[in-house]
């Protein structure tokens, strides 16, 4: 296990490594960028450039700068939003996303596994193929088509709920069916054939040849064996709700870090871009970190793994 | 419990030869794994009726711009915001030309004496929404088309070389792929196309980047246990030269995992391009596809909600028939799921 | 011989599939008695799962149908209990051990909670006596450090202590009717010794009957009272060990002893039976073994062919019982057999 983590934690600190030099050299190099097209620039914004980035150093120098800034959680200035500092906007705006995609992955999750077990529990009958269909459209739909949808179905027409910004509860209830729905079809799909699988095991047999019932094999034997293998979704399900949040928060106005993103890529506020970009490869790469390390801690087999074994 | 059997004619009790029987046992074909996947495939209604809407709409995208009199990109400021109006249906009271304004049905076409159907009304700028849409499931079929058949190349060989070289050059492979995969892939697109110049080509390339690794994956697991079983063994000691050997056995059994992979990476890329049009980053005007007509249709769709549901009609239909396809193929591959 | 335990009539079990109906069971017949151990053989595919599994209602409910038959346990039949009924029986009356202990455990619970869960379940035990009871049953079974143990979990155990586990489980409530579905055929020569004599030691201090699946006829030879035959979802030949080894009459049987390796290891090369088994999907008419059978006959092709008494304890299923068949000589080892049996010297 100690071994494992010190690999997985190698990887990670390569991959960020590589994350951050990639958009160093992209903006370096490649036409467009404000490193590029210094004409474009007001005065102010060349003279900040210049200070942090020291255009007139010679290029190790710069990337070692840019490198060791990142490294101290510094990301640079803003252009659109007065050169505050890119940390400091991302930090007063995480409040939102971070409310947002959690209660979309818990929601999501816990919908999503009582639809899997539904499906499962009842395979092959009308309960399975309601939920399994409900999964493919959950997984089809994009996010942004359906939060256009909705906002338009029950916000404009039913005036049902607010729709647009964010002030409190109900503002956070259709952003977040919106972002919920990938999360409720990962589950549900991922549990139902989980749990058939399990259902197909030996051990399974075994426990119903104990003479448990059928609720009783599900609950005791079952869906926890089912459980523990959903926690690898959990990563890639991050990654979609960090997509899904970009033009969710785009589309219902909520000040959060995906609208900021969205808004300076159509202003070319580079330094937002690079740095939301640095912060969400940080992100997901803990997150991803952290999913492995509840496997190993979940599932006994893993806990104990190179451990004690007897003979 | 004999009894009853007695009386039997002596004749039956002749002895019978038989080879020619056990012959036939032996040669009754197996089901093949394809044959026998097909069967499974043709099954599953949902996957069968997917395919044929699928068909409907390629054939669509191919000849739906001509089937309107109207070309997609002519602007026409009088004839702007028409709603959906289609001869015929429109008896029906529905795509009938009227629009509600302020909770009162108006004959938009009469308003502004427009005489020609539009079947599914025109944008701001009066074009034709019905051309455009199907200009735009073109392009988005045709991008995603494009990266998926990228992907599944770059993929395949991928995989092919790491899986069949094995040994060092694998782990090194290996953890090359380890690290891109670890690069989230949203945000190499996006930095990708905030540096290329946007269209078709761009965006495509920057699926293609991280696109690939799912593919070789797959396909390296693919090999690591095709590469242990007999027949491929027994071709090795017979001395068949490694490209022949990957060719001729290989590629038919991998056939599977890559139709698979690629009937998922298909609707991912549609996903991804309209995502991209959306925030802004994809498609450039007058280039439409179906995220740009979304986009489009999203900033007026509080008064002309046609403009923005007719496109996303259309790629949820696209996005759920490839994902039930998908689905289909892979229960239908899937030796767990018999019975 | 005891008394009868367990009474299987004419039994026909299918599973609806893809493909068709796989008739999988064809009339099944077999009766077992008190404190023996009947061993069912056959190769891979004649039915020996299904046919025990369906003992204990155990079969997939999705695609499987008992078509007709009776399965008739303690006056009652099985095959019209309900789920309820059948819960009360499980694990208690009759329980089940299967071949892969590597698989058979559920691998997220403790040893001890699946060891006390039948006892909890049947036995009306409280927590902490169902404990004590399950470090008796881990010492019975040959397993060291039970307190230890107790708290561990299945992938810390060999593949061996994994099937005394199961065995333990199997007989917490010292069932009536234990059903053994290949238990050795996964483990190492050694262990499956171990396991074997483990099985027969316990066998005598609870007084269970054992229905022993498995491919091994050496296994059989080493712990039967009687043997049942299967092919092709029939039971083709039934008899005492005895009878069965030193006087088949099915010439499957004949294949199946032939393909024997011998004990004394002089023949070096293995007979192996010519053909492959039936298609449960269109079962042919007549005896199912006929295209594979050297001595077939008309009547093979046309008519199945009932069980011939051969003793009061010895049936089979194959027209050369029939007065009018003509008399064939059997393979020159089984010959041998039959004499060693006429001389009585076995
Ligand atoms: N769940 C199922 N669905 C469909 N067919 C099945 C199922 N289970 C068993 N069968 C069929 O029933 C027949 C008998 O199977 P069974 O498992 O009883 O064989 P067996 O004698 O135990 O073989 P083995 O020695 O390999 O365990 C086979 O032809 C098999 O294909
Ligand atoms: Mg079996």
């Amino acid at each position: 296990m100690a071994k494992y983590l010190t690999q997985r934690i190698i990887y990670m600190i390569i991959t960020l490594f590589i994350i951050a030099s990639l958009t160093f050299f992209l903006m370096k190099f490649l036409p467009g960028t404000p490193f590029q097209n210094e004409e474009k620039l007001t005065e102010e914004q060349r003279i900040i450039l210049d200070e942090k980035y020291g255009l007139d150093d010679p290029l190790p120098v710069q990337y070692a700068n840019y490198m060791i800034n990142i490294a101290k959680g510094d990301l640079g200035v803003s252009f659109q939003y007065d050169n505050q500092p890119v940390s400091s906007l991302l930090l007063k705006r995480i409040g939102p996303s971070l409310t947002l995609g959690f209660q979309a992955m818990f929601i999501g999750t816990i919908i999503g596994i009582m639809l899997g077990v539904l499906a499962a529990l009842f395979q092959n009958t009308w309960i399975d193929y309601g939920s399994t269909f409900l999964a493919v459209l959950g997984k089809s739909i994009p996010s942004f088509v359906f939060a256009a949808l909705l906002q338009y179905y029950i916000g404009v027409k039913l005036e049902w709920l607010p729709v647009a910004s964010w002030n409190g509860f109900s503002y956070s209830i259709m952003p977040t069916i919106a972002l919920a729905i990938f999360p409720i079809a990962t589950a549900a799909r991922f549990m139902r054939t989980e749990l058939i699988e399990v259902f197909s095991s030996d051990y399974i047999t075994l426990a119903k040849a104990k003479g448990n019932s059928r609720t009783e094999v599900a609950i005791k034997h079952a869906i926890r064996n089912a459980l523990i293998p959903l926690i690898t979704v959990l990563g890639p399900m991050a990654v979609s709700l960090m997509t899904g949040s970009m033009v969710i928060e785009q589309i219902f106005s909520i000040p959060g870090i995906g609208e900021q993103f969205v808004k300076s890529i159509q202003t070319n506020d580079f330094p937002i871009i690079m740095g939301t970009t640095i912060f969400f490869a940080f992100l997901l790469v803990v997150i991803i970190l952290i999913v492995d390390i509840l496997y190993g801690i979940i599932d006994p087999r893993i806990r104990l793994a190179g451990g004690d074994k007897h003979e | 419990m004999s009894n009853s059997t007695e009386n039997l004619p002596k004749e039956l009790f002749e002895p019978v030869s038989t080879d020619h029987m056990n012959n036939e046992v032996i040669a009754k074909p197996q089901l093949s794994f394809a044959k026998d996947a097909w069967l499974r495939v043709r099954k599953n209604k949902g996957a069968i009726i997917s395919a044929v809407i699928l068909l409907f709409i390629f054939i669509m995208a191919i000849i739906g711009p001509y089937l309107s009199q109207y070309d997609p990109y002519a602007q026409d400021v009088t004839k702007a915001n028409l709603p959906p109006k289609i001869p015929v249906i429109e008896n029906l009271g529905i795509f009938d030309g009227t629009q509600d304004i302020n909770g009162e049905k108006s004959d938009i076409y009469k308003n502004k004496n427009v005489q020609e159907y539009y079947w599914f009304g025109t944008d701001s700028l009066g074009r034709d929404l019905f051309s455009r849409v199907w200009l735009g499931t073109r392009v988005s079929l045709y991008i995603a088309l494009l990266a998926a058949l990228i992907d599944m190349i770059i993929g395949v060989a991928y995989g092919l070389v790491s899986g069949f070289k094995g040994g060092r050059v694998d782990n090194v492979m290996q953890r090359i792929l380890e690290i891109i995969s670890g690069i989230p892939n949203l945000i190499v697109v996006i930095l990708m196309l905030l540096i290329l110049k946007p269209g078709i080509m761009s965006i495509t390339i920057a699926m293609v980047i991280t696109g690939w690794i799912g593919m070789a994956r797959v396909v390296r697991g693919q090999v690591l246990k095709l590469k242990d079983q007999e027949y491929i063994l027994a071709s090795k000691t017979l001395g068949a030269r490694n490209i022949r050997l990957l060719i001729k056995h290989l590629l038919p059994n991998l056939s599977g995992v890559i139709i698979i992979n690629t009937m998922f990476t298909i609707p991912s890329a549609i996903f991804f391009e309209a995502f991209l049009s959306f925030i802004g980053i994809g498609l450039q005007a007058p280039e439409a596809s179906l995220g740009t007509l979304i986009e489009d249709g999203y900033q007026t769709f509080q008064f002309l909600p046609h403009l923005m549901i007719i496109p996303c009609i259309v790629i949820c239909i696209i996005l759920i028939s490839f994902n039930l396809i998908g689905d289909g193929i892979r229960d239908a591959f899937d030796p767990k799921m018999r019975d | 011989m005891g008394k009868k335990i367990l009474e299987v009539n004419d039994l026909h079990i299918s599973f609806h599939t893809f493909a068709g109906e796989v008739q999988a069971i064809r009339g099944v017949d077999f009766d077992l008695y008190e404190g023996e151990t009947l061993a069912i053989v056959g190769e891979s595919g004649s039915g020996k799962s299904v046919t025990t599994k369906s003992i204990m209602k155990l079969l997939p409910k999705h695609n499987s149908e008992i078509k007709s038959g009776k399965i008739i346990f303690q006056d009652k039949d099985i095959v019209q209990a309900t789920e309820k009924q059948m819960q009360k029986i499980r694990g208690k009356d009759i329980s089940m051990i299967f071949q892969d202990p590597m698989t058979s455990l559920n691998p997220t619970m403790t040893i001890g909670k699946q060891i006390m869960e039948p006892l909890i379940k049947h036995g009306n035990f409280k927590k902490s006596e169902a404990r004590k009871q399950t470090l008796k049953l881990l010492d019975l079974v040959g397993i060291p450090k039970p307190k230890i143990r107790i708290k561990q979990y299945p992938h810390q155990f060999s593949g061996g202590m994994r099937q005394r586990v199961v065995i333990a489980i199997a007989l917490a409530c010292a069932p009536k009717i234990l059903i053994a579905d290949e238990p050795t055929t996964a483990l190492d020569v050694t262990i499956q010794g171990q396991i074997l004599e483990l099985m027969k030691d316990l066998q005598q201090q609870i007084e269970t009957s054992i229905i022993f699946i498995t491919h091994d006829l050496g296994v059989v030879a080493n712990v039967a009272d009687r043997v049942a035959v299967m092919y092709g979802g029939k039971i083709v030949e039934v008899g005492t060990v005895d009878e069965i080894f030193y006087n088949p009459q099915h010439p499957y049987t004949w294949g199946l002893i032939s393909s024997m390796p011998s004990l004394d290891g002089m023949d070096d090369e293995l007979y192996v039976i010519p053909g492959s088994p039936p298609d449960l999907l269109k079962p042919p008419k007549g005896d199912a073994f006929a295209p594979r059978n050297r001595y077939a006959m008309q009547i093979d092709l046309e008519k199945e062919p009932p069980m011939f008494k051969v003793s009061d304890t010895h049936y089979a299923a194959t027209w050369l019982l029939h007065p009018n068949a003509p008399k064939v000589e059997p393979p020159q080892n089984i010959q041998d057999r039959m004499q060693k049996f006429s001389k009585g010297a076995y």
